[in-house]
């Protein structure tokens, strides 16, 4: 037993360790938008609870962005929903992983789940050993990434007023390198290869769709590209073979 | 805390949870096609790659393919320090990303 407790706590810990990385890399994203809301004119409140409740960065930047616009609060929810879409392709991946856990577990993931801890644990998930507490370590990155947000929101809420102009320091330049570091590793082999590829040109091509939902055309481009590949390999595996 | 900004907490939280939430609230209600449990594998590089690649190419909305675009630059440090230390690819990115990137900005700008 005492065995067992031990390896939960120890992927906790793993899933918080490897969230590092990430936790540098968003916080200059928590910084900005802490900035940003005061300058929309959002309540310090409004924008803490935003931070708590919804716990959603890109949406977040939006919202505040309409906000300061004056947009109505239905087109600012309708946003949201559509700019977090691609979450739903998120939990559709983890869910062969999560199904068997009992609810509140998946409630508790599902609030949790972002880009950065879905890339981190969903890595985790597919290592081959048969650890029962991956789920742990989902846990561990989630929280370490849900506090460190909210320690920089903060700041950047209260130092938001004292500096002038941080939206144009380039500290949004962590969110792509962010990124770059976390989709290498799913890129090994010529079908994930065409998918990045794919995945890039319809985003570029895409772009100006409002509402970001190129993004959702362009990841669907990217998968089915994928899958194409990985169909073709096979089949040409299966020929050769066939010919010897 | 005014009643609209209440309001649009509430639905703001009300819609990116069920999104996150819905399909594993009936995770065991439904089996998964074979299809679409091999297309789960390309989601995370293919949504990654259609958030990250607009941010490096288009940060402004529009095309600046010059030599001291400092987005580019940055971004391909990134991809060469990820793959070359494959160890310990996100923090390699990050680093090697974001140092070129402020070099070039203070070179070329």
């Amino acid at each position: 037993m005492e065995n067992r407790e031990f390896s939960k706590i120890r992927e906790f810990t793993s899933g918080a360790r490897g969230a590092l990385p990430l936790l540098l890399g968003t916080a200059p994203f928590g910084l900005i938008y802490g900035a940003l809301a005061v300058g929309a004119g959002l309540s310090n409140a409004a924008a803490v609870a935003m931070s708590l409740f919804v716990f959603a960065g890109s949406a977040q930047f939006i919202a505040v962005g309409l906000v300061g616009a004056g947009a109505p609060v239905a087109i600012i929810v309708l946003t949201t929903l559509v700019v977090n879409l691609r979450h739903m392709l998120y939990s559709a991946t983890l869910l062969p992983y999560l199904k068997k856990l009992a609810q509140p577990w998946r409630i508790a993931l599902a609030f949790w789940l972002t880009d950065e801890a879905f890339a981190v644990c969903i890595s985790r998930y597919r290592q081959q050993d048969d650890s029962p507490y991956k789920h742990w370590y989902q846990l561990g990155a989630s929280l370490a990434m849900y506090v460190n947000w909210q320690i920089w929101c903060i700041l950047g809420l209260v130092m938001g007023s004292r500096i002038p102009d941080a939206g144009a320091w380039g500290l949004d330049f962590a969110l792509p390198v962010t990124f770059i570091g976390m989709t290498i590793p799913f890129v090994k082999n010529s079908a994930t290869v065409v998918c990045v590829l794919t995945a890039a040109v319809v985003a570029l091509l895409t772009g100006g769709i409002p509402f970001k939902l190129g993004l959702i055309i362009a990841a669907l481009a990217g998968v089915a590209a994928g899958l194409l590949v990985e169909r073709s390999v096979k089949i040409r595996t299966v020929l050769k073979e066939e010919q010897l | 805390m005014t009643t609209v900004e209440i309001i649009m907490l509430f639905g703001m939280f009300a819609v990116t949870f069920s999104i996150r939430y819905i399909l594993l609230a009936a995770a065991d209600r439904f089996q998964m096609p074979e299809l679409m449990e091999r297309a789960l594998y390309y989601v995370p590089p293919a949504v990654l790659t259609a958030i990250l690649v607009p941010a490096v190419l288009l940060p402004q909305g529009v095309w600046e393919l010059t030599l001291s675009n400092a987005y580019i630059f940055g971004a391909l440090a990134a991809v060469a320090g990820g793959v070359i230390l494959r160890k310990h690819t996100l923090m390699a990115s990050i680093v090697s990303g974001l140092a070129v990137f402020f070099i070039w900005r203070f070179l070329f700008s």
